[in-house]
């Protein structure tokens, strides 16, 4: 197995406290002043040229905010946010519209070559080594948005993209460029009143990716956003959209990173999803914000709210993310299954190790008739790191026929962490037939002596282990996607055994 | 030199002494049985040529081609060549057959400073092997050993021991749940391995496995010591009259 | 809007509370005890939807106020009690009856009882002044609103004392009867200590005489169970169907004890049972198991804590909910595993049977685990009946109702089993019966 070789060559490279991604470029930004008021709201409208209505319904979410208090049900604990301790926009300097990718700022290229993500589009077009006995994959193109600190900085493979009539371009362009598309769709699943986090984000969020894929087109590649925060004491609040129209299909992927800092940055993104009829969303995300170091300093607070709006009947929106980055992880993606026959799936693996606390996981809610839903959660938590899965399942009164699956799995490693499970069950028509388990336990030691009898170190053995555990979730990712996460599994768990 | 051996070992499980001086000298190309009652000792003996956690050797030493194998960790004895066919191999869920043979065997070749065996040479040599112990393509895309027969698990352990090519073989307990034919399908596995470089510790309860595997010497367990060695007569011996006579002897 | 609410409900409870603490037995560090639970349900009220253990049962919006004290019972309200009580009398138990609270000599069974087992009207206790049995009797988490009200409020109960070495044959019947016909609160309290190789059976019933109407039962229970002590406890609440009962009992386990509780709750408006047993010594075994019974617009929630503190400790929990018309069954199930309770084995599944359109099954099964060498899991599934085994039984003549029962009795009937005494289960099946025929 090439990719657990190549994890353990990675992670004899490392210390236990590095984080591959934890370097910082230097290079000056804009910044709007610290804190955060009408004045900022207005800075950030302007900065991005919006059109009036926008920065109206920028200025009622943040004075809806203003009477929100954080909210505190989650299994999180964190020292209060002074939010007028941020900077709400920091901006790559010299900002000038770009033509080209070779007129982004050098630096910047080279931090997402060093992050391995190739924003010059012939970069994109080398393939994977398959595992053996595995299938060979085609070649695959992956268009990219890379959005450093508060904008997006580059948007690959454009052309292609244009000619198969899908509109994949930073959100702050598609505000000005297609305000009737944005307008009828922003904030119709995670309205601007929804909670703490998406209302701060409705007022202050700088950038992010929008996606538009017209009736009955199949995004001829896959779309990928690959988010990085660079600037210190800035807070990112990415806005993402996508929309699905009738009988289309989408594959949607995206990545995070972040510098070693001391201090904590907060992260609130919004991402809405519609699928109208016969339409599918797949959204995948490998969430690798820094994590605090060994001592539980420093970290991204990732407060993010992730929901899909199964519109139209027989669509489809299935998450599947793989979160093993973040001091904080607050996060629910969702689906309204609001269509007939719609489906809705949630795939999830969540590790943490060291001081990081995980609260996630999902919300079905079975509208329409005939509504079907699946969850796979797979928690695995070492070191002093708290994980919790909290789900819903509801299937309100005219939701007949609704049917749910989920089976939730905890792995601990040590006797210092804490696996948690909450789901919530609510059955409000007697059609609705749900079924959920949840089993926790630890790695077993004969299968770790087993694995190292035959010749592996401990860590290898975890190592695959663990990939073994969450192998169900892997699959659902697309196959670049998962080696990567495979990779990133072991390099997390990285000095859990002792 | 002896390939294994075994001087004066002492084993306690948490307060208990299991093992109280045993003795045991192997040389390469030879075949031990270890016979004896249950809870005479003998799989201990086995974890603890392994090295499984939980045992405390508190005397004696266990030499292999002259080193001290208690020194080194279970995954450096795999990579010298010491291999446990397991009583009860484990399911490992969702970690297929190939990725765990492909990790082992590359884990224990850079352990030797050889270099590690690509996908293509890879995959060829375990079609190979699993080809002559008749194992089925299809259980290799499986996970290692999950929902496998008892029969099915067995082979799996004489396909990673002909994969990884061990000087010294412990073979615990490997008729433990096998029919006739499965015990016949797995013994030519095995006699297929004997080597004049390679020794075998055939571990067993019963006389059964041995028509099979005929061994070079024979030992008889009880109460944590060697009672009795001999030939492959012994084992004929124990056939009829039973261990009781041994009972007193320890 | 909630914190007006609050404020009223807080104020008029207020003003009871002050007329009537000074008659509240107990004195000196019970009084204190009392004004600090009290001072404790003030601050929050009762609790409401925005509480996450109370998310599905809404007391503010359901119960609305919490009713002033019963008078104590008069010869009317006692003769309409043991009237009552009689009706659903279990052969071979001792009876405790309390009535509107108070607990009633003469309807209860005091004579003769067997060595080792001491029973006691906790107003006895408290009057007498015996400090240590009363310190226990309300030593109970204050944080939770509704157990620090009956904390502040309890007029009477039982407490049971039974000594080293005692197996007791005879089961304990604990009877609260609702009787008089003005609605009202009664507050109950009471406590049973097993003392070490300790045995006994206790069962507890809630009824409402004849004319009792809308009243309210807050009642609790504390339970000691000594190492290798066994308590086999059943539970039937069978209140009247426009009352209230708002319950917990908290249970603490020694080392390998063992406590095996079932309830069965088919009775009452809104019913709330709040339940937390602990692990306090090493080799404890727990069973708990329930079914809900409900239909019309009945609401009943059961929240169990199970709480491992210590290693080796092994629970199982089974639930079942059968909720018809526009009937509300909520389930909520947690299970801790504190840090070093290694080697806990603790399993839970709870099932929802939606017999209507309207009904509604709230499930939350809760693991939260601390240790690691743990084996721990939860299942929950709703759905409705069989279609097609519904169809085969009709098929073969039976009339919809009928075969509906019995695949309603099959399904309740995991839970029903795992009672131990053959009379109580027999007891328990009665009781799903009667619910069954009034269905049809």
């Amino acid at each position: 197995m090439p990719a657990v070789q190549e994890t353990v060559e990675r992670v004899r490279r490392i210390d236990v406290d590095q984080y591959r991604y934890g370097f910082e470029t230097l290079i000056e930004s804009d910044k709007a002043p610290k804190g955060l008021s009408e004045d900022t709201v207005r800075f950030i409208s302007a900065k991005k040229n919006e059109p009036a209505w926008m920065l109206e319904w920028r200025l009622e979410a943040y004075r809806r905010w203003l009477t929100m208090t954080e909210p505190t049900w989650a299994r999180v604990d964190y020292p209060k946010i002074d939010y007028q301790d941020i900077y709400y926009y920091a901006a790559p300097k010299p900002k000038k519209t770009l033509s080209s990718i070779d007129e982004i700022d050098p630096e910047i290229l080279k931090t997402y070559e060093k992050l391995g993500i190739p924003l010059r589009e012939v970069a994109i077009l080398e393939g994977v080594e398959p595992p053996p006995g595995g299938e060979q994959t085609p070649n695959r193109k992956i268009a990219v948005d890379a959005v450093f600190d508060s904008v997006s900085v580059a948007t690959t493979f454009q052309k292609e993209l244009k000619a198969a009539g899908v509109i994949f371009m930073p959100i702050s362009e598609a505000i000005r460029e297609h305000p009737d598309l944005v307008q009828k769709y922003l904030g119709t699943v995670v309205p601007t009143s929804d909670n703490y986090f998406a209302t701060l984000n409705s007022a202050v969020f700088s950038d992010g990716s929008f996606v538009y894929v017209p009736p009955g087109v199949r995004c001829p590649m896959e779309l990928s956003t690959y988010f990085r925060i660079n600037e210190r004491n800035t807070g990112q609040f990415e806005r993402t959209l996508i929309i699905a129209d009738k009988g289309s299909y989408v594959s949607y992927l995206e990545g995070c990173t972040a510098p070693q800092r001391d201090e904590n940055q907060l992260h609130a993104a919004v991402v809405e999803l519609v699928t109208l009829d016969d339409a599918e969303i797949k959204y995948s995300t490998v969430q690798n914000w820094y994590p605090g170091n060994s001592e539980g300093k420093g970290g991204i607070y990732n407060f993010v709210t992730k929901r899909g709006d199964c519109r139209g009947r027989n669509s489809k929106i299935s998450w599947t993310q793989v979160e093993t980055g973040s001091a904080i992880t607050w996060k629910y993606p969702s689906c309204i299954l609001r269509g007939d026959n719609s489906s809705g799936e949630f795939y999830s693996i969540a590790i943490s190790n060291g001081f990081q606390q995980v609260d996630s996981g999902t919300k079905m809610i079975h509208l329409g008739k005939n509504t079907s839903s699946r969850i796979i959660s797979k928690g695995i938590a070492a070191g002093k790191s708290q994980n919790t899965y909290r789900g819903l399942v509801s299937a309100h009164r005219k939701a007949t026929g609704a049917r749910n699956y989920t089976a939730c799995d905890s792995l601990l490693i040590g006797d210092k962490c804490g696996a948690h499970t909450v789901p919530y069950v609510e059955a409000k028509n007697s059609s609705a037939t749900f079924e959920h388990e949840a089993t926790t336990s630890k790695i077993s030691e004969d299968v770790l002596f087993y694995c190292i009898q035959r010749g592996l170190s401990q860590e290898e053995a975890v190592g695959l282990v663990v990939n073994g555990f969450v192998k169900d979730v892997l699959q659902q990712l697309p196959m670049e996607f998962a080696v990567e996460a495979q990779k990133l599994i072991s390099i997390s768990l990285e000095g859990s055994v002792g | 030199m002896s390939l294994l051996e075994v001087k004066d070992l002492q084993v306690r499980v948490e307060e208990r002494e299991i093992l109280h001086g045993l003795s045991l000298t192997v040389n390469p190309g030879q075949v031990h049985a270890i016979m004896g009652p249950n809870g005479s000792g003998k799989s201990t003996l086995s974890h603890v040529i392994a090295g499984k956690p939980g045992y405390e050797v508190t005397g004696g030493q266990i030499l292999f081609r002259g080193e001290d194998l208690l020194e080194m960790e279970p995954n450096e004895r795999a990579a010298k060549g010491v291999f446990l066919a397991f009583q009860y191999p484990v399911e490992i869920p969702g970690v297929t057959t190939w990725n765990f043979l492909h990790a082992a065997l590359n884990a224990q070749r850079k352990a030797r400073g050889e270099d590690e065996i690509s996908s293509p040479a890879f995959l060829k040599k375990v079609r190979e092997v699993a080809k002559s112990l008749n194992i089925p393509q299809d259980m290799l895309k499986r996970g290692v050993n999950v929902g496998f027969s008892g029969g099915e698990k067995k082979r799996n352990e004489i396909l990673q021991m002909a994969l990884f090519e061990p000087a010294v073989c412990i073979l615990d307990e490997m008729d433990s749940g096998l029919d006739i034919d499965a015990l016949r399908i797995a013994a030519d596995g095995v006699n297929a391995l004997r080597s004049p470089e390679r020794a075998m510790v055939v571990i067993t309860h019963y006389q059964r496995l041995l028509n099979y595997i005929v061994p070079d010497v024979v030992h008889v367990m009880s109460k944590g010591r060697v009672v009795k060695s001999g030939g492959k007569e012994l084992a004929l011996e124990l056939e009829e009259s039973g261990y009781a006579q041994f009972e007193d002897a320890a | 809007m909630n914190v007006v609410a609050k404020t009223e409900t807080g104020r008029a409870l207020g003003d009871v509370f002050a007329v009537v603490r000074d008659r509240l037995p107990g004195k000196g560090k019970i009084a204190d005890q009392r004004r600090q639970a009290f001072e404790a349900y003030e601050r929050s009220g009762l609790p409401h939807r925005r509480i996450e253990d109370w998310k599905y049962t809404d007391l503010r919006a359901l119960m609305r106020e919490v009713l002033p004290l019963a008078p104590a019972p008069d010869a009317a309200v006692l003769s309409r009690a043991a009237a009552a009580v009689k009706l659903r009398a279990i052969d071979g138990v001792r009876r405790l009856v309390l009535v509107d609270g108070a607990f009633a000599p003469d309807l209860s069974d005091l004579g003769n009882p067997e060595k080792g087992l001491s029973i006691r009207p906790l107003r006895e206790v408290l009057d007498a002044g015996d400090g240590a049995l009363s310190e226990q009797a309300f030593a109970s988490d204050i944080s939770n609103p509704m157990i620090a009200l009956n904390g502040a409020m309890a007029t009477d109960g039982v407490v049971i004392d039974i000594a080293n070495g005692t197996m007791l044959s005879q089961p304990l019947h604990i009877v609260h009867v609702a009787s008089g016909t003005a609605p009202a609160s009664m507050f109950t309290r009471s406590l049973l200590r097993l003392g070490r190789d300790t045995g006994v059976t206790l069962v507890e019933s809630y009824l409402a005489a004849e004319g009792a109407k809308a009243y309210q039962t807050h009642d609790g229970l504390v339970v000691a169970i000594g190492d290798n002590a066994r308590l086999d406890h059943v539970r039937l609440v069978e209140d009247a169907i426009d009352a209230f009962n708002i319950s917990s009992a908290t249970v603490t386990l020694g080392a390998h004890a063992h406590f095996n509780t079932f309830g069965l709750t088919s009775g009452g408006h809104v019913s709330r049972y709040q339940l937390t047993v602990t692990c306090a010594g090493e080799g404890s075994t727990v069973e708990t198991n329930g079914v809900n019974l409900i239909n019309g617009k009945q609401h009943a929630d059961t929240t169990l804590f199970m709480d491992h503190a210590v290693p080796h400790c092994a629970s199982r929990e089974i639930f079942r909910a059968v909720v018809d018309d526009r009937a509300h069954s909520v389930f909520q199930g947690r299970i801790i595993v504190r840090p070093d309770a290694q080697k806990t084995d603790a399993k839970m599944m709870t099932r929802a049977l939606l017999l209507s359109d309207d009904a509604e099954a709230d499930n939350k099964p809760e693991l939260e685990i601390f240790a690691d060498d743990v084996t721990c899991g939860h299942g929950a599934t709703t759905g409705a009946l069989d279609e097609s085994l519904l169809f085969y039984m009709r098929a073969r003549g039976l009339p919809e109702k009928e075969a509906q029962a019995l695949l309603i009795q099959a399904f309740v009937g995991e839970a029903i089993e795992t009672i131990a005494s053959d009379a109580l289960r027999e007891v328990a099946i009665a009781t799903a019966q009667r619910w069954l025929e009034a269905r049809a």
